[in-house]
């Protein structure tokens, strides 16, 4: 009887002791990442330095619309007559007239602004991020179109099936506040 | 004509070519005479970090919750409660994303990948539910995880599972976490987000193949007790283990166990281990050179796993960008294959060495090699424990809930005649009859 209980008590240690190991090795986990990790949070986001518009981000996202949108620096854009993101490779005609538009679903508003500039912006509602614009602005024109993740709309997955998708790499996570990276125009 | 903008560009500015290749300005951008000013790119914001620690804060209050219901409360109803409460919340509300089961892959990363970090609030939702097992068993399972409450929400008609299969399928859950780990250390993959079954739901945007995952998961959910958390979880392997250790536990009866036997069938995730009987003698010998037998095969099995699963880098290394590329590249520069690819073309335009490229790819496939070992060897590992304890058998007197299999539903209590006395329903019950 006295060695039945010796036995249990036995289990019972190597239980407790085992147990202390586990909560010991979660401490240790615990201690690794609080040295390790950040505050604060990361999110995805296009690297236009790397992005060659190859049109991932338009399907490959979990969404319906893809949380990638095209957004327009301003400041680096030569307001042209003929831009090569909004106007298709033979239009027809210089016109905004939609079978002379590069962009499928017609997202880009040219509007006049004085002779001879154009001022270009994109409907956000309509861009579904397939970054044709942004092909045609970087081969022809300034690059000033380039594809980001809009941080409002996306869902922050940990693992980004665009970023799977991506072939040049520039899908990448960045620090939460500082969530865009934008192209500047640098006037060195 | 992007050469000529360059050198025309990289002429009026010689010094500084490097610095502004991207900024090519074949047009000035112009001086407006009409006061029009250029509006700037907005830059909606993410959602702020605040809000991911009231997930952490939500995921703390629901384990403590869904501890007390089932240890303390003993109901089952209140249980149910709490579990669409965190499928709506973690599931719906949350959109699946951040979720412990996933954090796996990013905790392997940051122990092995010096340039990743964790944001602390995916290290608090991958410790949290282990704290809490380690106390008080599976209680993440039972109502926090929006997974596990999918699949027992659809449990309709329960139809047990056979011991032989119940183990054997339970293996892929090992498997699969080997995996996982393996393709998160060496930074190709993480697998268990991208064949998580139910995120489509939460999302409700159908990538078709996970669609179809989910559903054959929520189909045989219907009969068989959560097919996900049984037989594929890789957080649940983990969460396993730690439960045998638990401090406290869920138990069927909140008294003494009377063996009446009713709850016997209620469990219907077979964790439920009925009473044994002592071993005849001649079988306990017989068994005994069993297991001396599967203790030398232990060694064996987890050198047959390491070198097969080794043996393979070249097609596990796959998973890695980086291998396909330079497989890719490799097959286009010895005219094996024609035409290019996006990869392929992204790759030519950065101007990066091949050889640079091929010496990256035999790294990874060097780690691949290293890692096959490790992970066949775990899996050998795990066989060999699963045949060892097969072969050794615990006397056992009461109907409990197995430690590791128990994921504290809380579905066997009201089958308990004593925790009728205990709630004083029992005259009820004798009256009505």
């Amino acid at each position: 009887m006295a060695e039945d209980k010796n036995s249990v008590n036995r289990r019972h240690f190597l239980k407790d002791s085992l147990w202390g190991a586990c909560l010991a090795g979660l401490g240790g986990i615990a201690g690794f990442l609080s040295r390790k990790s950040k505050r604060t949070n990361t999110v995805w986001q296009i690297d236009p330095e790397k992005c060659i518009a190859c049109g991932n981000c338009a399907t490959y996202c979990v969404l319906e619309e893809s949380a990638v949108k095209c957004v327009h620096a301003y400041a680096m854009c030569g307001y042209c007559k003929i831009c090569f993101g909004f106007f298709g490779p033979e239009p027809f005609d210089i016109s905004e007239a939609a079978e002379n538009q590069l962009c499928p679903t017609g997202a880009i508003k040219r509007t006049f602004v004085e002779d001879p500039y154009y001022e270009y912006t994109i409907d956000e509602k309509l861009c579904n991020g397939c970054g044709k614009c942004v092909k045609g602005c970087n081969t022809f024109g300034n690059g000033s179109l380039f594809l980001q993740v809009r941080q409002d709309r996306c869902l922050n997955c940990n693992e980004c099936s665009i970023a799977v998708a991506c072939p040049s790499g520039a899908h990448k996570r960045v620090p939460a506040d500082k969530p865009y990276l934008l192209k500047k125009v640098d006037h060195a | 004509m992007i050469r000529f903008g360059h050198i025309i560009f990289g002429l009026a500015f010689l010094l500084s070519l490097c610095a502004v290749v991207s900024a090519v300005e074949r047009f000035p951008p112009p001086e407006f005479e009409s006061g029009y000013e250029r509006p700037s790119p907005t830059t909606p914001h993410p959602r702020q970090d605040i809000y991911e620690y009231i997930d952490a804060a939500v995921l703390l209050a629901a384990l403590l919750v869904s501890s007390y219901l089932a240890l303390r409360k003993r109901s089952r109803r209140a249980i149910f409660i709490m579990m669409v409460f965190s499928l709506l919340y973690f599931g719906f509300w949350r959109k699946g994303c951040v979720c412990p089961i996933g954090a796996v892959a990013n905790i392997v990363l940051s122990v092995f990948d010096r340039s990743y970090t964790v944001p602390i609030v995916v290290g608090l939702f991958f410790l949290l539910p282990l704290v809490f097992t380690l106390l008080f068993g599976r209680t993440f399972c039972a109502a926090v995880c929006p997974l596990g409450a999918m699949q027992d929400l659809v449990l309709l008609r329960p139809v047990p599972v056979p011991n032989w299969a119940e183990s054997g399928l339970r293996l892929f859950a090992y498997v699969y976490l080997g995996m996982a780990v393996l393709f998160a250390a060496t930074g190709s993959a993480f697998v268990i987000c991208r064949y998580d079954p139910f995120v489509s739901f939460f999302r409700l945007s159908w990538n078709l193949n996970v669609l179809i995952l989910g559903a054959c998961f929520l189909l045989v959910g219907v009969f068989i007790g959560r097919p996900y958390c049984r037989f594929v979880c890789p957080y649940g392997v983990i969460l396993r283990q730690l439960s045998r250790l638990s401090k406290w536990r869920v138990a069927i009866t909140p008294d003494e166990c009377v063996q009446c036997r009713l709850c016997e069938d209620s469990c219907p995730f077979g964790a439920i281990k009925v009473p044994t009987t002592a071993w005849p003698v001649h079988e306990y010998n017989k068994s005994k050179k069993t297991l001396v037998f599967l203790i030398i095969l232990l060694p064996v099995l987890m050198f047959i796993g390491g070198w097969m699963a080794s043996g393979v880098r070249m097609v596990t290394s796959r998973m890695h960008e980086t291998v396909r590329l330079a497989e890719r590249i490799y097959l286009e520069d010895t005219g094996k294959v024609e035409g290019t690819t996006n990869a392929s073309l992204a790759f030519r335009a950065t101007g990066k060495e091949v050889k640079e490229l091929y010496e990256e790819a035999s790294n990874i496939r060097a780690k691949f090699g290293l890692g096959g070992w490790l992970f066949g060897g775990f899996v050998g590992l795990v066989i060999g424990l699963k045949l060892i304890g097969l072969s050794v058998r615990r006397q056992r007197k009461d109907y409990e809930a197995d430690r590791a299999s128990c994921v504290a539903c809380g579905r066997c209590f009201e089958y308990c005649p004593k925790e009728h006395v205990r709630l004083k329903k029992a005259k009820e019950i004798v009256g009505k009859s």
